[in-house]
């Protein structure tokens, strides 16, 4: 804790000049044709001083990351204009460029800024988009976010995921002990921030629908829990610590009900709790193990992994009423699934032998793509937007995380400085 | 003169292996005087001898007799399985009938996975290997209120590394008093 805190202190004096990364997010493999496009430096109000944020900067990592923009390096810049009018368009056509975002920081008298910006098509001269967004100064970051999201909406058709956040757990060994912690920080690696610390086991994070709890599994005092957190405050309520296994929490979308996996009654079985009432209901009947539900978008059903088979396989069930029905049926073993967004295909753990990956289940064809080499792939998650699964991945270093687009052809790998990462969970849209 | 006599019995009671009942007849005097006059001079394995001296005042147990199948407090698992060997009969009968034995004795078994898969799956799955081992106990004389399960999955590895060899060291249940 106190390192912690010492942690943050030291981001804070460091946050005006450069923000402090410890998830290191390097692109491994980016689509062919990369859309070509120019961020100029942001103009900024008070000329006597340095802007307290570099918008342009985070907007250029954002979009580089996502492996579909081939960004201008800032020093190849042959202008870097704040106002329309200011553009040299046959300059930037010499250079090939198609798009360039230009933008300005304003200080206002309340202490607050106003960030405008816009996106234009240099071919056609013309405003793709253009917005002024007033922001507190710690949400500047956040803002850079959002304008990337624009711009990525914009010229991609795809919606942006860059101001979002991310939760997972690390394990480092300190005097042979291995400490557990849960963290959060924003889709790029930045803005860490520890949720719980413990020397037992943490595992399975579940973000609520609208992003401001954490569910997780916690073995403090020798045993399962699951326990909903509050992000803002820390505070947190331990609502399952049933005899047995207690995990797998996982939040409906109304945010009414959490699905979880119990053993109380013998062997583990899926159930739903009411979070108000606490009351639950029982969901799985089997003697093979059943678990990971997982709530579909529209919250009429759950998938979850069941060897009721012989081997892990994932089945889906009515909530109303159903009996479980069998959805994969390639591979030796398939788990831990998560729907997508659009509730159209499933991620999964999906194996034939040996070797671990990460793969998406096709609910229209019911065929698997398998999308990563492996061979201990794990704990895969859709962004918001559907775009890019996040998983977790074991090399000679440890776990690491990386993320691939769901056509496969982008791959990023986000590094932490030390220690064992695992288990991402892609929060949702922040408001 | 009595010391160094008591100390080649301890040496010789060593090289033969001690079991309860040799150790017992050890018993008697000085034992005390013995171990610190000439600890020294004994190697490790030594120590762990005198240190039997503690039964006389009735600690000593089976369970620390590195003879006895009791002292067997792993059992191993094939991959994805919660099927127990045939191998370990022997200890699961051991186990149970001591627990017979000692009604207040209770113990956990501590459910394992490698780390291969879902988490969540190898929890359960941990699980299901603790079941096993306590469904055979309870046959076998144990009783249910004796037994506690928790099952930490892949989160708990005996071994860290990436192979099989570790795998196979990571896929067991744990016996402990």
């Amino acid at each position: 804790m106190k390192t912690f805190i010492k942690l943050s202190f030291i981001y804070f004096l460091l946050l005006p000049l450069k923000t402090y990364a410890v998830l290191d997010i390097k692109i491994t493999q980016g689509i062919e044709e990369p859309i070509p496009i120019a961020v100029a430096i942001f103009g900024w109000s008070q000329a006597s001083s340095v802007a307290p944020i570099d918008m342009s900067q985070i907007i250029t990592a954002d979009l580089t990351r996502s492996g579909r923009f081939d960004v201008m390096d800032v020093q190849d810049l042959p202008q870097s204009p704040t106002e329309f009018d200011a553009i040299n368009f046959s300059d930037w056509r010499k250079l090939g460029m198609e798009n360039i975002v230009i933008g300005n920081l304003v200080l206002t008298k309340s202490g607050n800024y106003d960030v405008s910006f816009r996106l234009i098509d240099i071919y056609r001269k013309k405003q793709i988009a253009g917005f002024r967004i007033p922001a507190k100064p710690n949400l500047l970051r956040r803002v850079a976010h959002q304008i990337s999201d624009i711009v990525f909406e914009k010229l991609t058709g795809i919606e942006g995921a860059f101001n979002t956040r991310v939760a997972y757990i690390t394990v480092k060994k300190e005097n042979k002990k291995k400490i557990h912690a849960l963290h959060i920080a924003d889709a790029d690696g930045y803005n860490i921030k520890k949720l719980v610390e413990s020397s037992e086991p943490l595992l399975s994070p579940s973000w609520s629908y609208d992003g401001k709890k954490i569910a997780y599994v916690s073995f403090e005092g020798k045993s399962s829990s699951v326990f909903i957190q509050d992000i803002l405050t820390g505070s947190r309520t331990r609502v399952s610590k049933f005899e047995g296994i207690n995990s797998s929490p996982n939040w409906s979308p109304d945010g009414a009900h959490l699905a979880l996996t119990l053993s109380k009654d013998g062997n583990t079985e899926i159930y739903i709790m009411d979070l108000t009432t606490k009351s639950l209901k029982r969901i799985t009947k089997h003697d093979g193990i059943d678990t990971e539900p997982v709530w579909s978008p529209d919250g009429q059903k759950l998938v979850f992994t069941s060897d009721r088979s012989g081997s892990p396989q994932i089945y889906e069930v009515v909530i109303k009423n159903g009996t479980p029905k069998r959805l994969s049926f390639e591979g030796t073993y398939n788990a831990r699934p998560r729907y997508s967004p659009d509730g159209k295909s499933i991620t999964l753990v999906h194996s034939v032998g040996n070797s671990y990956h990460i793969a998406v289940l096709n609910l229209d064809n019911g065929y698997i793509s398998v999308l990563t080499d492996g061979p201990l792939d794990e704990s895969p998650s859709y962004a918001p937007n559907g775009s890019m699964v996040i998983y977790a991945t074991t090399g000679r270093r440890g776990g690491q995380l990386a993320a691939i687009s769901v056509d496969g052809r982008i791959k990023q790998r986000l590094g932490l400085h030390q220690g064992d990462v695992r288990e991402p969970a892609w929060g949702p849209f922040l408001k | 003169m009595t010391i160094r006599l008591f100390f080649v019995i301890g040496l010789a009671m060593l090289l033969l292996g001690c079991s309860k009942d040799q150790v017992k007849e050890e018993e008697p005097v000085e034992v005390t005087d013995l171990n610190a006059d000439s600890a020294v001079d004994s190697s490790e394995d030594g120590a762990q001898t005198f240190g039997a001296e503690d039964e006389s005042s009735s600690a000593f147990s089976q369970l620390d007799d590195p003879q006895s199948p009791l002292s067997v407090r792993i059992i191993y698992f094939e991959y994805d399985s919660s099927e127990i060997r045939s191998d370990y009969r022997s200890t699961i009968e051991a186990h149970s009938l001591y627990l017979q034995q000692n009604p207040n004795t209770s113990i956990t078994l501590e459910g394992h996975a490698d780390e291969r898969g879902s988490r969540e799956y190898n929890l359960a799955l941990g699980e299901r290997r603790a079941k096993t081992v306590k469904q055979q106990m309870l046959l076998l004389g144990a009783n249910s209120s004796q037994i506690r399960m928790v099952s930490y999955g892949e989160e708990r590895p005996a071994s860290d590394d990436h192979d099989d060899a570790s795998w196979q060291q990571n896929r067991r249940v744990e016996i402990l008093y």
